[in-house]
Order: structure tokens, then C-alpha cells, then sequence
């Protein structure tokens, strides 16, 4: 037995000695965007680069949480997508490393200023508005108006038919949380947020979950990012995307590298690579039509046009804190959850 | 052979764990390889030299990593003892003290030294800065810590434990290490959790206001608000387990005291919950009951009525865990039902008692046992349930899917994670003690082997029509559900373009042959291989440990037996949510560091599903006669021997029962795998939930009838293997007894 392992021994350290340090270069990809859309970028880098890709995906939420857990020995490299909050609240506690790509001028403002709040430890990759989706057949088999702003979805007679997730659970929600507080000012936005209590049918765990269920005809009304709604009708269900006219709130899908990452220089390589044009089109092949961050980028035309919504001056900074989060999160709990529907 | 075996100076076993503990030092990485337990490019990357993969005796010499010295100590003491007999006071000693120092040490440094050095801060304060740190433990440190505990294990047996037998007795160190590491020291860590403050600090404070919670225990549906997590879990497990209690004696009635006639399809039905990935039923009930459903969209307009979301919330619960538990409590009732003796209720008869009284007065407070374990399994299966409260739950909040949503929430609170984790091991484990404690010491035993000839009466009237139409009316509902399922996976886009479609199986499934042979393009593949590979490496371990627990539970006697039971079956009560949570909390740093391996996987699989192993173990344990193992022991065998060539051939239903309900209880898991899945190792269940949430449920529905049919083909093949050798079995047996 000793005598074999030490015949296997030797040999190794020969073969060693010949090969050299024949270390295949791989990346670790923690992806918060949906499912086949990961894929895609995964398999496109490999064959970009020949670095092999181990992807995870999980929601922007479980992946904070997951590179929190793994803090003092991570194991994730890069983190690809998912709305801004989580990555600026990364950024904050300091599980993400800074860098400066070369790829930023060739970006949009916006995606900029996200990097520049986070002391340049996560970036902007692509954009999208809030707003809500309607089921068009269950609005009109329950002879409900058209609506098309925020105030509208306030209305009595649209009581159980919106739905929206659960601000606790679901980054889409404090955003949206967070948009009416700066929409509406603080004490206005939480009367809006109790005033559209009244009408919710379900506070759901997930982001999109809403406006998936409109689309399947459990639901009518889902506040969701606007390109989530798009997606469900370019799949063919009944749904209708609204830009509300008082002007909405948007998140900004980041990107960051994992402080201490195993193979850092990889994923530099990736975060280079997903700046490119080229690496951002291939969101229009997967449906995803969230507004690219670099200027080169192709948007399809079924995307809302950023150009024509009303957009507020969202304050990613301030609202994606963790103290204020947490400040708005308990004010909503304590005072909207608990009312009466 | 006996006697001369302690004569024989060197004992075989001792020098076996000799020199694995010695190559586990000199020859083996200490630490655990960052690609992978069973990848071995570390052999061609400096081994062994290269720190990351050096042997701890290399470590050493270069003076690094140098409070793993003192492990030599007791790896050089045995070999002091080599030339002594087992019966030499000295050699029990000497190995007693030597294991236990060595094991007791490892363990010591494993847990004091981690990643940032020194983990205690008052290790720092007394030693200094250390200016070193360790990872997890890896193949050598694996190899020392088993070495060492059999040398102790050795040392107490040839201190004349358990007659001496140092099989038994390192049996028992094994199981009792293993169980306490892989289920009481997540548990462990777990609580400690719940206690922790923000900046890491330990308080009562934090715990009770996070307890005390009225997301948890508020009470306002009272009145116009909402209850708590913990009262909806437990309201809805108290409903669950009197319904499916309830149905599932109806169709033990109708098999064993009717003239139905399809008894055998009725009894397949037991089946289907094992096989049944656990959200199918939600799924499907969605698409014929939800707001759009077709049975919904059929009845609004036949009659006109407002369709409503009525099915969300704990209606649609309710129905989906009675669909998927009530074969559970049927599998149990049908023992009973059938185990009440006909001749007390001919007695009962011939005394003039109608069949009305003799049912009511005979036969039913006989089945009470069976009925209160039914109830039991229900309620835990309930509050365990993760699957149907995710597809279902609309705003009725319970607490498998709170601790779920607290750990991978924008909040992201573990603390939180941890309490509710507590309340709900704290409602499975009542309920599990309360089956133990209760059922454990009565006897309802009436079949005693003599005269019992009898045949059940049917049932009485007033009793069988009701009986028969609940029957058939729950039959045929579970019949359409799983057929909705069938079809569903067959539909384009359910309720909006239904047409026929392959299109889903092509996606999941798609084969592709090229030059360089079959490439596997579906979407599902991956996924499909990975949960191939873990059932497959999970099911035989599981067998393993569980029947060598059975086998010193039903055979051997030794001091503690009975908390030894108490923690082997303990898990089963452990929900998969709060086994999920404990083990990233406990498995994410050093000793042991497993998140985001298979091995993580596998070994959640073990100990999730080892209870049933040790079931199904001490079930057939029990038929066999003990006066085999006797005769194999005075014939010189020793007790190893004996267990291999004797009991373990005896044992092969229960082994292949085992086999497949651990492969097949891990292709369907769910609840505890969404925590520890990672982009190599994601399962087909976790895969499915992706799906789900994705509105993509045609593929989500496929891949689920997939898999029902793969486990369906695993299950049948057991049938058939089982059916055979009870077989031989029953020969084997018959002639023994004689």
C-alpha cells in the first residue's frame, strides 16, 4: 500500500515537474438575473475566454446573503445581476472589492453614479423603471377602468385585485416602497402605500411573482418592473405594461467582485467582459429587456422607452443604506401591514 | 478461534487503524482540497509541499501549522502496546488514553483555530495573536480522527465493554460520533444562532425579542388582522392530521372490511406521496381551482358566480397536504385495521352485539393506537411541509416557508431564521415524543399467533355507505389531480393556448448525437444527472448506517441504549427547512467545511432520511431468530462475522427497501436541498422551484412527471427484487425454526 503511493507520488511530482503549473483557469458566478439568461452568459464567456464558469443563481437577496455567510472564506468570484440594493448594501459592509474597468467610459451615466455611491465596488449593468401589468381579459371580464397611474390603483373598486411583494422579502417592493416615498414625500408616500393596502390581494415573496400571476390569470394588477411585465407579454399572456403617470422610481441591475475572491484575476476578466456590447446583447436573446448600461448596447423595441417615462431622481445612496432601509421597513410594518384589508 | 484471537499478539483491526491514522498524517492533504473532495489534480500541483495540499508531518517539519505536533504523541503510543495481549491492562489503557487524547485534541484545535485565527477571544487574550490560520479539514485529518476513535473504541473494548467485542463497540463510537456531528452539532450551533446580536455579540434580548415577535405568535385573525406564523403552522398541522387521519382509515376500511374490488390500486396509492416532487400538487391544483383554473373558469360560467382567489391561503394548503399525506396515514391504518383480531369482534358478535356495536365498541378503541400515530405523522409532515405553503401560501404565513424567506429575504436575518427554526423543532419534537411516549408502552396487540382464523366482518351499513362514497369521491379527486398533472405537462400554455405540445420534454430533455457521441442539450439534464449521482451515492450510506444503528438496537445491549435510539430516530422529526438552515450555519467554516459540495447534499440525505433505514432494520431484525446469531457466535464466529455472513443476508428486503426509499425520499426532497444546492450541484427539485417562479410551469410540470416516472420504475423494480427474496426468506426462517 505505502509502496503505491509512493510509486503514485513520485510519478505525480515528475508529471508535475513536466507539466508545470497547469492550473485551468476558472470563475465562480453568482448570477441574480433569471435563469436562462445566466446560462447564457456563463456559456458566452466560456466560449470567450476558455475560463471555465461554475454559475449559481440565486435572487439578489439570497446571494447577499450567501456572500454575507461566506464573508470570512468566500467562495464566490463575481456577482452578475440582480437590482442595485443588495450590491450597494455589499458594498457597504465591505464584501465586495473595488475596481476600476477599463470598459467605463463606454457606459451610460447612470451606471456610473451607481459605482461612484458604492466607492466603486459595484457598477451599473443594465436599468429598469418600476411601474405596473394588467391582465387584460380579467380587467375587462370584472369591468374594471383602465388605469394608468399610481393614484388610479386606489380606487375602491380595484380592492383584491393588485398584487404586490412583500418589501420585506423582495427588493422590487422596497423599491417600490422606497419610489413613493420620494414621489410623494415620506407622510404622503405611506398614506399611498395604506391607501394601496386596502387593495392588495397578496403580498408575495418574490419580486416578479406578481405579474407572472396576471399574467396567468391568478391576478390582475402586479406592481413590478416594467420589463418583467414586458417579458410575460412577448411570452404571450395577456398583459399590459403601464408607466405610471406621476413618474416611477427604477432599479439599477449591478454587478460587483466578491472581496478575497479565489480567482480575482478571472473575474476581472468577466467584469470587463460583461461591459462589452456584445456581452450585453445577449439579453435580447433571452427576452430580458431591461436597458443595457453601455451606449453601444442594442435595446429592442418591445422595452419601454426609458426616454419617455417620467423618471424620479432616484437617491440610490440614501435608499439603499441599510440604516434607512431598515427605518422604512419597520415604519411600513408597523404601520401598513397591520391595517385591516 | 475466540480465545485464540486474544492470544495472537498482533490484532489485525489495530494495526489497520495504525497505519491509517499514520498515512492519514504523513501521507494524505490535511486540509481539505478547495476543487473538491474527489478531485485529484492536487497530486500534480506540488504535492507534497505545496502548504494548501501538504501532509500534516510535512506541515510540520517546515514549522508551520505547529499545534498539530502534539497528534504525534498518540499516534506513536500504540505502537508501544503492539506486542501485548488484548487481555494486558497496559493495552487498554494505553489505547483508551491514547484515542481519546488524539481524538479529543483534534476536535480541540479543530474548533479553536479557524480561518481568522484563534476563534475564541479569550484564546487570543490568554495565548497572543496566533498570525496563523487553518481551513477545513481535509482526507488526512478525516483519516486521523477515525483512526483515533477506533483506537479508543478498541481500548474500551478490551477493557471488557459490551463482552469485549470490538466490532460492537466501535459500531457504537461510530453511529454516536457520526449522529452528533451531522445532527446534533448543527442543531447545536443553530440555537446559538438565535442568540447572536448584530455586531456578534450573544444576548437573551436579542432572542426573546425576536421570539416574542407578533409576526409569530400574534393573534390578530381574531379580529380583522393576521395571526402568527406559529399558530397558522399550527392550526393548519392539527386540521391536516385529523383529515388525512380520518380518510386514511376510510380507505383502510374499504380494502380490508368491503367488497371493493380494485384493492390492489388502492393500495398503489401509498405510493404516490413518496414519488410525488413537492409542489406538483400545488401546480396542479392551481391550474384547475386558481382564479383562472379551469374547474373555476367552468363553474363561473355555468352558474354566474364571481370567481375568487379563495384556493390561496390556507384552503389550498389544506387540500394539497391532504392529497399528499393521506396515503401516509392510510399505509399506517392498514396495519392496524387489518391487525384487530376477528375473533374479539366474533366474540363481540356472538354476545349479540349489531355490527354497528361491535364497531363501535370493539374494533374502533383497538385502531386508537394506529389512529394517534396517524394523526402524528400527519401533523409533522404538515409543519415540515415546504413545497405546497411556497405555491400556495398567499398571505396565510407559516413557519417551514417564513424560516426560508428570513434567510434568503432582503432582510436577511439568521437570527430570525434560527427562532422560527426553534418554535417548529419545538412542535415536530412534542409530537414526536408525544407518539414515543404514548404509544410506545401500550400493548393493543390481539393477533397472537393462536387460533386466528377468523375473517374481518364487513363493515356495518350505516358505516359503509358514507365510507364508500368519501372514498370514492377522494379517489377519484386524487385520480383527476394527477392526471391534470399528466396533461399539463403535454399543454403549450395552460389556459391560455391549449394545445398539444412536446415542446416542454424537448426542452428538458433533448438528446443530441454527434461524432463525439451523445450530448446531453436539454435544459434539465444537468440537473437531472447531479440528483442521479447524490441519490445514488446517499442511498447505500444510508442503508449502511442505518441498519448497523437496527442492528445494535435489536441485538446488542449496552449502557445508554435508549437515548441512543432517542437520537438516531430524532431526525426524522428535524424538518428539512430547519436541517437546511443548521447546516449552512454549521458547515460553512472550519472543522468541517462542506457548503457547496455534493458531499453536503449526500450527507443531509443520510441523516434526513437514516430514521427509516433503522426502521426498516429493526422491523425485520425482529423476524429473525436470535437463536441464529447464537449458534453463529458458539460456532467461534465473532460478532463482525456473524452480522456479515448471517444477519445482513437475511436482511436483503429490508436493505433494497432501504436502498430505495433513500434514492427515491432524495430525487423529491426539497425543503432542506434549496439551502445547500450550488451551481455544480443543483437538484432537479431545486431546479423545478426555478422553474416555478420563472411562470415556465409546462417544463416545470414535465420535469416533474419525469421524475415521477423514474421513481415509479425504481420503486417497481424494488417490488419485484423484494418479492423474490422474502422467498427465500420465509424458506431460510422456516427451517430455522424447527
Amino acid at each position: 500500500m505505502k509502496s503505491i503511493k509512493a510509486m503514485i507520488c513520485t510519478s505525480a511530482l515528475a508529471m508535475a515537474a513536466s507539466v508545470g503549473a497547469a492550473h485551468a483557469d476558472k470563475l465562480t458566478f453568482y448570477c441574480s438575473a433569471q435563469e436562462d439568461w445566466c446560462q447564457l452568459m456563463a456559456r458566452s464567456f466560456e466560449d470567450a475566454t476558455g475560463i471555465d464558469v461554475n454559475m449559481t443563481r440565486k435572487s439578489s437577496g439570497e446571494t447577499f446573503a450567501q456572500v454575507k455567510a461566506e464573508a470570512s472564506n468566500p467562495k464566490g468570484d463575481v456577482w452578475w445581476g440582480g437590482t442595485g440594493d443588495p450590491h450597494l448594501q455589499a458594498a457597504e459592509e465591505g464584501l465586495t472589492e473595488e475596481y476600476m474597468s477599463p470598459m467605463r467610459e463606454q457606459l451610460h451615466a447612470w451606471a456610473i453614479s451607481q459605482a461612484e455611491s458604492a466607492g466603486n465596488r459595484t457598477i451599473g449593468i443594465y436599468s429598469g423603471a418600476l411601474g405596473y401589468g394588467y391582465n387584460t381579459e380579467l380587467l375587462a371580464s370584472n369591468n374594471l377602468p383602465e388605469p394608468s397611474c399610481w393614484n388610479d390603483l386606489l380606487k375602491p373598486e380595484f380592492k383584491g385585485h393588485v398584487q404586490m411583494a412583500n418589501p420585506n422579502s423582495s427588493g422590487t417592493a422596497y423599491t417600490t416602497l422606497a419610489s413613493m416615498v420620494q414621489l410623494f414625500g415620506e407622510d404622503e408616500g405611506f398614506e399611498f402605500m395604506k391607501g394601496l393596502h386596502a387593495n392588495i390581494n397578496q403580498y408575495t415573496k418574490s419580486g416578479s411573482a406578481p405579474i407572472k400571476a396576471a399574467g396567468r390569470g391568478e391576478n390582475t394588477i402586479g406592481i413590478v418592473f416594467m420589463h418583467d411585465a414586458v417579458k410575460q407579454a412577448v411570452s404571450g399572456f395577456p398583459v399590459k405594461v403601464v408607466a405610471p403617470c406621476e413618474g416611477t422610481g427604477y432599479e439599477i441591475g449591478s454587478m460587483s467582485i466578491i472581496a478575497g475572491a479565489r480567482n480575482m484575476d478571472e473575474a476581472k476578466k468577466f467584469y470587463d467582459w460583461a461591459l462589452t456590447p456584445e456581452a450585453q446583447n445577449l439579453a435580447l436573446q433571452v427576452n430580458a429587456f431591461q436597458v443595457p448600461s453601455n451606449v453601444n448596447a442594442q435595446t429592442s423595441d418591445k422595452a419601454p422607452d426609458m426616454s419617455t417615462i417620467k423618471l424620479i431622481d432616484y437617491d440610490f445612496a440614501k435608499y439603499g443604506s441599510s440604516d434607512e432601509r431598515k427605518r422604512l421597513l419597520k415604519k411600513w410594518d408597523d404601520e401598513v401591514s397591520t391595517l385591516p384589508q | 478461534m475466540r480465545v485464540q484471537a486474544s492470544k495472537k499478539s498482533a490484532h489485525p483491526v489495530l494495526i489497520f487503524w495504525l497505519i491509517a491514522g499514520w498515512a492519514g498524517f504523513v501521507l494524505l492533504p490535511w486540509y481539505g482540497i478547495e476543487d473538491g473532495f474527489f478531485q485529484f489534480e492536487w497530486l500534480l500541483e506540488g504535492y507534497p509541499f505545496e502548504q494548501d495540499y501538504a501532509p500534516a508531518a510535512f506541515l510540520i517539519a517546515n514549522g508551520e501549522k505547529l499545534w498539530l505536533a502534539p497528534l504525534i504523541v498518540p499516534l506513536i503510543a500504540p505502537l508501544a502496546i503492539l506486542g501485548r495481549p488484548k487481555t494486558d491492562h497496559l493495552y487498554a489503557v494505553t489505547l483508551v488514553l491514547a484515542g481519546g487524547f488524539g481524538f479529543a485534541y483534534l476536535i480541540a484545535q479543530g474548533f479553536g483555530i479557524g480561518l481568522r485565527g484563534y476563534t475564541f477571544a479569550w484564546l487570543s487574550t490568554l495565548l497572543g495573536d496566533l498570525g496563523d490560520r487553518q481551513f477545513g479539514m481535509g482526507y488526512g485529518a478525516l483519516l486521523v480522527a477515525s483512526a483515533f476513535l477506533f483506537l479508543f473504541t478498541q481500548g474500551i473494548a478490551a477493557k471488557g465493554a459490551v463482552n469485549g467485542d470490538v466490532f460492537v463497540v466501535g459500531a457504537i463510537g461510530g453511529v454516536v460520533v457520526i449522529v452528533t456531528t451531522f445532527v446534533f452539532f448543527p442543531i447545536a450551533k443553530m440555537l446559538t444562532a438565535a442568540f447572536i446580536t448584530e455586531d456578534g455579540g450573544y444576548s437573551v434580548a436579542v432572542f426573546l425579542s425576536k421570539f416574542f415577535d407578533d409576526r409569530l405568535w400574534g393573534l390578530g385573525c381574531f379580529g380583522d388582522g393576521r395571526c402568527g406564523a406559529a399558530w397558522n403552522s399550527l392550526f393548519l398541522a392539527i386540521l391536516v392530521g385529523i383529515i388525512t387521519t380520518a380518510l386514511g382509515l376510510v380507505f383502510a376500511l374499504v380494502v380490508t372490511r368491503s367488497g371493493f374490488r380494485y384493492k390492489r390500486a388502492l393500495r398503489a396509492l401509498t405510493v404516490l406521496p413518496i414519488i410525488t416532487p413537492p409542489f406538483v400538487i400545488g401546480l396542479a391544483l392551481i391550474l384547475l381551482f386558481g382564479l383562472s383554473g379551469s374547474v373555476t373558469v367552468f363553474v363561473a360560467d355555468q352558474f354566474g358566480i364571481q370567481p375568487t382567489r379563495w384556493l390561496y391561503g390556507l384552503p389550498g394548503i389544506l387540500i394539497a397536504q391532504t392529497l399528499a399525506f393521506t396515503p401516509i396515514a392510510f399505509l399506517v391504518l392498514i396495519g392496524v385495521v387489518e391487525g384487530v383480531s376477528p375473533s374479539m369482534e366474533e366474540a363481540a358478535q356472538t354476545l349479540r352485539a349489531n355490527k354497528w356495536q361491535t364497531f363501535r365498541t370493539v374494533s374502533l378503541p383497538l385502531m386508537r393506537p394506529g389512529l394517534a400515530n396517524a394523526f402524528l405523522l400527519g401533523f409533522i409532515e404538515s409543519m415540515a411541509d415546504f413545497g405546497n405553503p411556497l405555491v400556495l401560501g398567499g398571505n396565510f404565513d407559516v413557519l417551514s416557508t417564513e424560516i426560508f424567506f428570513a434567510i434568503v429575504g432582503a432582510q436577511y436575518d439568521q437570527g430570525r431564521a434560527a427562532v422560527l427554526a426553534i418554535v417548529l423543532l419545538f412542535f415536530t419534537l412534542s409530537a414526536f415524543y408525544a407518539q414515543r411516549a404514548w404509544l410506545g408502552k401500550k400493548s393493543y396487540t390481539t393477533v397472537s399467533g393462536k387460533g386466528d382464523s377468523g375473517v374481518h366482518p364487513m363493515m356495518p351499513r350505516r358505516l359503509s355507505v358514507p365510507v364508500l362514497s368519501m372514498a370514492a369521491i377522494w379517489g377519484t379527486f386524487t385520480a383527476v389531480v394527477y392526471g391534470m398533472i399528466i396533461y399539463g405537462s403535454f399543454v403549450e400554455l395552460w389556459g391560455v393556448r391549449n394545445t398539444l405540445t412536446m415542446k416542454h420534454y424537448v426542452t428538458a430533455f433533448s438528446v443530441r448525437l454527434t461524432e463525439s457521441g451523445i450530448r446531453w442539450t436539454g435544459a434539465a439534464w444537468d440537473s437531472f444527472w447531479t440528483t442521479i449521482q447524490i441519490a445514488a451515492a446517499a442511498a447505500p450510506l444510508t442503508a449502511i448506517v442505518g441498519l448497523v444503528t437496527a442492528y445494535l438496537l435489536t441485538r446488542q445491549s449496552f449502557a445508554g441504549k435508549d437515548s441512543f435510539e432517542f437520537g438516531t430516530m430524532l431526525s426524522f422529526a428535524i424538518p428539512g427547512t430547519v436541517i437546511g438552515v443548521s447546516y449552512i450555519l454549521a458547515f460553512n467554516v472550519p472543522p468541517i467545511e462542506i457548503t457547496g459540495t455534493g458531499i453536503i447534499l449526500v450527507v443531509s440525505f443520510i441523516f434526513r432520511n437514516m430514521p427509516v433505514g433503522v426502521r426498516a432494520g429493526i422491523a425485520s431484525m425482529s423476524q429473525i431468530d436470535k437463536s441464529l446469531d447464537e449458534s453463529s457466535l458458539t460456532l467461534g464466529a465473532n460478532s463482525w462475522q456473524t452480522f456479515r455472513k448471517i444477519i445482513l443476508p437475511l436482511l436483503r428486503p429490508a436493505i433494497l427497501a432501504a436502498l430505495v426509499y433513500s434514492f427515491v425520499r432524495a430525487m423529491t426532497a426539497i425543503s432542506a436541498v434549496i439551502f445547500l444546492v450550488s451551481a455544480e450541484y443543483d437538484m432537479a427539485t431545486s431546479y423545478i422551484i426555478g422553474r416555478v417562479e420563472n411562470n415556465d410551469y409546462g417544463l416545470a410540470i414535465a420535469y416533474s412527471t419525469t421524475l415521477i416516472i423514474v421513481m415509479l420504475a425504481a420503486v417497481g423494480m424494488m417490488q419485484i427484487l423484494v418479492g423474490r427474496t422474502e422467498i427465500g426468506r420465509r424458506m431460510t426462517q422456516s427451517r430455522t425454526n424447527v
